[in-house]
């Protein structure tokens, strides 16, 4: 049976763990940048020599971690780009803004151990050369930015924080800035915009590469909440330690946000590859099966963005075989193992680890006009794709789940969709393009069917159930 | 005069640095394309495939991009597809087909290698080897997609509005769209007729949210003053204060909107665009010299509106310049020619002026002219100075200057009054000398071009102590009133000539609309008079005259009409 990893979450529902720093002390807290700190450098084969620094610069390198925001980039290949040498301050900025639809993971962390998080960020801003960071946390979580509040206070009290760390005459500050409510300050350049006190407008690349361009105009980092705490981790670990963990290219673990029509939902911190899309859903360690009588219909696997997977399909996946030969093998879905490689050559993602599972009685229509609905209403509306092409999809998909389809629509949806993807500034025109893509391919039949039923009732006199489009009652004006 | 001096010869300058290039391929054409091309700010930066293309003749539609703002990269109407040279990651050479050119990758969608994925060319630096294909059927699908989506909630409201006609929503679905939409939905509704300044209306279903109003505003004004608000298709364009955009610039937004979202309300249900007549001329209203069109139809103006010009005013120009054209149509404009208050003919009056100029004694004599007047009269009224011995000046002008365009000397001409000798370095210092030649009876006769001179110190008891008064101007005033001789006079709009800026560009006016009633332009009746006070012939037109203004004037020396151009020369002041 599969088995939980609890790296991140080791202590999160422990009884009597609390998120003050006394608690985290006892439980080995700051041990990491104790321990990172007082490193030696290193002297490489060839001579050359890394400041303790650069050695952990190296670890994040070699520990394979990837990105648990939504990317899955290599965090220590994103480290790499900074640029150095501008001259100017380097700035680290944790992206605690989560947001994707089915996501509740960094907020555990923040809710329940800050500290795992401020001591994460404070080995990377020291790895780095940052003096001055920022988590901006979602509006949402009034309760995550006071204690992340309290838990700074506490580090800066102890001397983690603040002027000459632990005596080693490194200086840092963190600060707390609170998003007022938006998906898209989620998205890096965005969120950056933000916190410089702009409209949430993400920003063109080339030019304004954060690691080159970010906050202010300066090399940047942002990295999610639960990458950050994965740093200390591979201190305390060791880098090849570390990578043991998990598979090949998909190192170390992650949590997962399980949800949806399964009766366990949760989070759930998994060795990333260990554990297949069907253990998640069925064993009892984990979302414990579907409700009584009911069966599977979709998986949506890495947030609402993500393509969905339709119950029964099979991939083509890439394998090395014992030989070392890379062969194609077919892999039923729910024998897909929960990583980003393997989410990605089916054509789809793990994105921000949200699995939302749905049974036999979810209506794919109206299930994509709820996601629809959601784009809509959190695209920023600066590029004219998404803009005009959001709200487009949201008020198609609420004709065909008020009466007023048509046999054409299927087609239509994809039209629209296909015209956002890959054609605006941000991934936001891929993540309101990709659940109307894969749902009209893969439910094909019942959107059609949707649109005949809705044509034929027409037909027959029937008034479509005109209701106040959801989105129309958000408009303004 | 004295002769010329021979110049010295000129220290042999350095050789200009070549300019770098890189070679690309634009719709199939190679190209060599310098690696930099001037920003916004005019600082050198990486040449983008926008540029690239304008260098090989092909324009690449665009909304939100600009030559003179910062980039957005917003309205993806210049997405293009495009392809690289496919690199061997051993080697980091380029990988050649078989007859040896260089293998191209098309630019691809990640994760979906079969699409073409295009990129703003507006912000996407090109590369050694890259091949922009801005008219590929990829491309136009592109196209045809982002005006699809700007047109679905756009009320498509032309016959009514004002930017018909210049409109690019309009020029592209011509050129780049489809006739048809897919949109079957109800359309988003936002406010009309937003006041958002006392100059500028904005109909918010017309706005396409390219934003370059909001840029223009916070980067080249100064002014923070626009805004989004909203969120996606409810976005909205909005002053922070409602009814409180109001910097000297904001018309500047009416050129900049691309569509017929923002409009000027001077300027607002007035005139179909079509029907007006485009004059490149000149703003007078300062010594910026900023170039303008004047818009007008059957001999009445209705606009101004800026002319590009790097050397002076770039695209912009100054909502003050830029509404002050209503004078020229006024109705009190004079319009007769009249000698001791009767109505003579044109012939008449500068036949007697002549008659009593040869006969006045020298130094009898003082000329006030006008900064606001062409060079070319100012150098006509120096030749009749000359000739009569007379003390000459014209009134200074000063008011505000300001960070962007406005001079703080408010006559368009005073580099001109200088150049041609009306005026001393410091312009006016004659004036309380002629107030005093007039009280002491020494100054008899006083000819006034384009001043009222009853404001600049020489009273009107004084001027009715004047033997002769010549005064010629376009609008009454105290001066007119009291003249002996009035010569109705030419708007800028309504003749030829030139002025030069306050940092010495020599600029040409050309004649949008004819003068009103027997108004005549002043060098025209000047040079008849020039004529029979001097006997001095052959500058009856403006080419001639200017031409040989330009060889008696050192300052204009080796100029000619013919070479001014549209945008002025600088001349050494």
């Amino acid at each position: 049976m599969a088995e939980q990893f609890k790296l991140i979450t080791k202590h999160l529902d422990e009884p009597g763990f609390s998120p003050d720093i006394e608690c985290y002390l006892q439980h080995g807290g700051y041990a990491a940048l104790r321990k990172a700190v007082a490193s030696p450098s290193r002297e490489l084969a060839d001579g050359k020599k890394l400041s303790p620094q650069e050695v952990l610069r190296e670890d994040v390198k070699a520990s394979g971690l990837r990105g648990r925001g939504g990317a899955g980039f290599s965090a220590g290949l994103k480290w790499s780009f900074v640029d150095r040498r501008s001259g100017k301050p380097i700035y680290l900025i944790c992206n605690a803004d989560e947001s994707e639809p089915g996501t509740f993971k960094d907020r555990q962390i923040l809710h329940r151990d800050p500290h795992q998080l401020i001591e994460g960020m404070i080995l990377s801003c020291w790895a780095n050369d940052v003096k001055l960071a920022y988590i901006y946390i979602r509006g949402e979580m009034p309760e995550g930015a006071r204690l992340l509040n309290v838990a700074l206070k506490e580090a800066r009290s102890k001397g983690f924080l603040g002027k000459n760390i632990l005596g080693t005459g490194y200086d840092l500050e963190i600060h707390v800035h609170r998003g007022a409510g938006a998906y898209i300050c989620g998205e890096e350049t965005g969120l950056i915009e933000s916190l410089e006190g702009k409209r949430a407008y993400p920003r063109i690349k080339p030019p304004y590469f954060p690691a080159i361009l970010g906050l202010y105009m300066c090399p940047t980092i942002v990295n999610n909440v639960e990458t950050l705490c994965h740093v200390t981790h591979i201190v305390n670990m060791g880098a090849a330690e570390y990578a043991k963990l998990g598979t090949p290219n998909n190192t170390g673990t992650r949590i997962v946000s399980l949800s949806g029509d399964i009766n366990r939902p949760g989070y759930y911190e998994i060795e990333v590859g260990k554990v297949t899309l069907g253990q998640l859903i069925h064993d009892s360690n984990f979302g414990g099966g579907l409700k009584p009588g009911r069966s599977l219909k979709a998986i949506i696997p890495g947030g609402s963005s993500s393509k969905v997977l339709k119950a029964g399909e099979v991939f083509k996946l890439n394998r090395k075989g014992p030989d070392g030969q890379m062969s194609k093998i077919d892999v039923p879905m729910l024998d897909l193992p929960y990583d980003f490689d393997s989410l990605q050559q089916a054509g789809t993602m793990s994105g921000s680890s949200a699995v939302i599972v749905l049974d036999d009685s979810r209506s794919m229509v109206k299930t994509l006009g709820n996601l629809s609905e959601f784009y809509a209403h959190e695209s920023c509306g600066q590029c004219t794709p998404c803009r005009e092409g959001a709200l487009w999809l949201a008020k198609a998909t609420h004709r065909l789940t008020h009466g007023e389809g048509r046999k054409e629509d299927t087609a239509y949806l994809a039209h629209i969709a296909q015209n956002i993807q890959g054609r605006t500034i941000c991934a936001f025109g891929e993540a309101a393009a990709w659940p109307v893509l894969s749902f009209v391919k893969k439910f094909k039949d019942e959107f059609d069917a949707q649109g005949a039923a809705d044509e034929a009732a027409r037909a027959k006199g029937a008034q479509p159930t005109h209701r106040p489009s959801p989105v129309g009652t958000l408009n303004p004006h | 005069m004295s002769a010329p001096a021979i110049p010295a010869p000129a220290p042999a300058a350095p050789a200009p640095p070549p300019v770098e290039t890189l070679t690309v391929k634009v719709n199939g054409k190679t190209l060599q394309v310098p690696k930099t091309h001037p920003d916004w700010q005019g600082r050198p930066q990486p040449t983008t495939m926008l540029q690239a293309a304008r260098c090989g003749g092909v324009d690449i539609p665009h909304y939100c991009y600009h030559d003179k703002l910062p980039i957005a990269g917003n309205c993806r109407m210049c997405l293009v597809e495009f392809g690289t040279p496919m690199m061997d990651p051993a080697t980091r050479k380029p990988i050649l087909n078989e007859d040896g050119t260089p293998k191209i990758a098309k630019s691809v969608l990640p994760y979906e290698p079969g699409t073409p994925r295009g990129a703003i060319s507006c912000a996407t630096p090109i590369s050694p080897g890259m091949e922009i294909y801005a008219d590929s059927p990829a491309t136009k699908q592109m196209r045809e997609s982002v005006l699809e989506s700007l047109l679905i909630n756009h009320p498509l409201d032309c016959t009514i509005c004002d930017q018909a006609g210049e409109c690019k929503l309009q020029e592209y679905s011509v050129d780049h769209g489809q006739a048809g939409s897919h949109f079957v939905e109800a359309k988003v509704h936002k406010p009309k007729a937003v006041d958002l300044g006392p100059r500028i209306v904005l109909d918010d279903e017309r706005c396409i949210l390219c934003t370059r109003c909001i840029r223009f505003t916070k980067d080249i004004a100064g002014d923070d003053a626009l805004g989004i608000v909203n969120r996606g298709s409810y976005n909205t364009i909005s002053a922070f204060q409602t009814g409180k955009f109001d910097n000297n610039y904001t018309l500047n937004t009416v050129d900049l909107c691309p569509v017929g979202a923002l409009t000027s309300k001077d300027f607002r249900f007035k005139m179909r665009v079509w029907f007006l007549k485009e004059t490149k001329s000149l703003c007078t209203g300062c010594g910026t010299g900023c170039n303008i069109t004047i818009g007008s139809r059957e001999g009445t103006i209705h606009r101004f509106e800026p002319r590009d010009n790097d050397a002076v005013n770039g695209p912009w120009m100054c909502d003050t310049g830029r509404l002050n054209y209503k004078w020229i149509g006024r109705p009190d404009r004079l319009t007769e020619v009249r000698v001791n208050g009767q109505k003579v003919t044109w012939a008449t009056a500068i036949k007697d002026i002549g008659s009593r100029l040869t006969r006045a004694s020298s130094g009898s004599v003082a000329l006030i002219a006008s900064a606001r007047q062409t060079t070319e009269e100012l150098f006509l009224l120096k030749s009749l100075a000359t000739r009569l011995g007379a003390v000459t000046d014209s009134v200074p002008r000063e008011g505000e200057a300001d960070h962007l365009l406005v001079n703080a000397d408010r006559n368009p001409n005073t580099n001109g009054t200088r150049l041609t000798g009306i005026a001393f370095t410091e312009a006016g210092m004659q004036l309380p000398l002629i107030a005093a030649g007039i009280e002491a009876g020494t100054i008899r006769t006083l000819i006034v071009f384009g001043e009222d001179v009853t404001k600049h110190g020489i009273a009107p008891e004084l001027l009715a102590k004047l033997e002769m008064l010549v005064v010629s101007d376009i609008l009454p005033n105290a001066t007119t009133a009291l003249a002996t001789h009035l010569l109705p006079g030419a708007s800028h709009a309504e003749k030829r000539g030139t002025f030069i800026s306050v940092k010495g560009r020599l600029q040409k006016l050309t004649k949008a609309i004819e003068s009103p009633g027997d108004a005549r332009a002043e060098w025209e009746f000047l040079h008849e008079l020039v004529h029979d006070v001097t006997g001095r012939n052959g500058f009856t037109s403006i080419e001639g005259l200017f031409n040989l203004m330009a060889r008696e004037t050192p300052a204009f020396a080796g100029l000619e009409w013919a070479n001014i151009g549209d945008k002025g020369v600088d001349v050494k002041i």
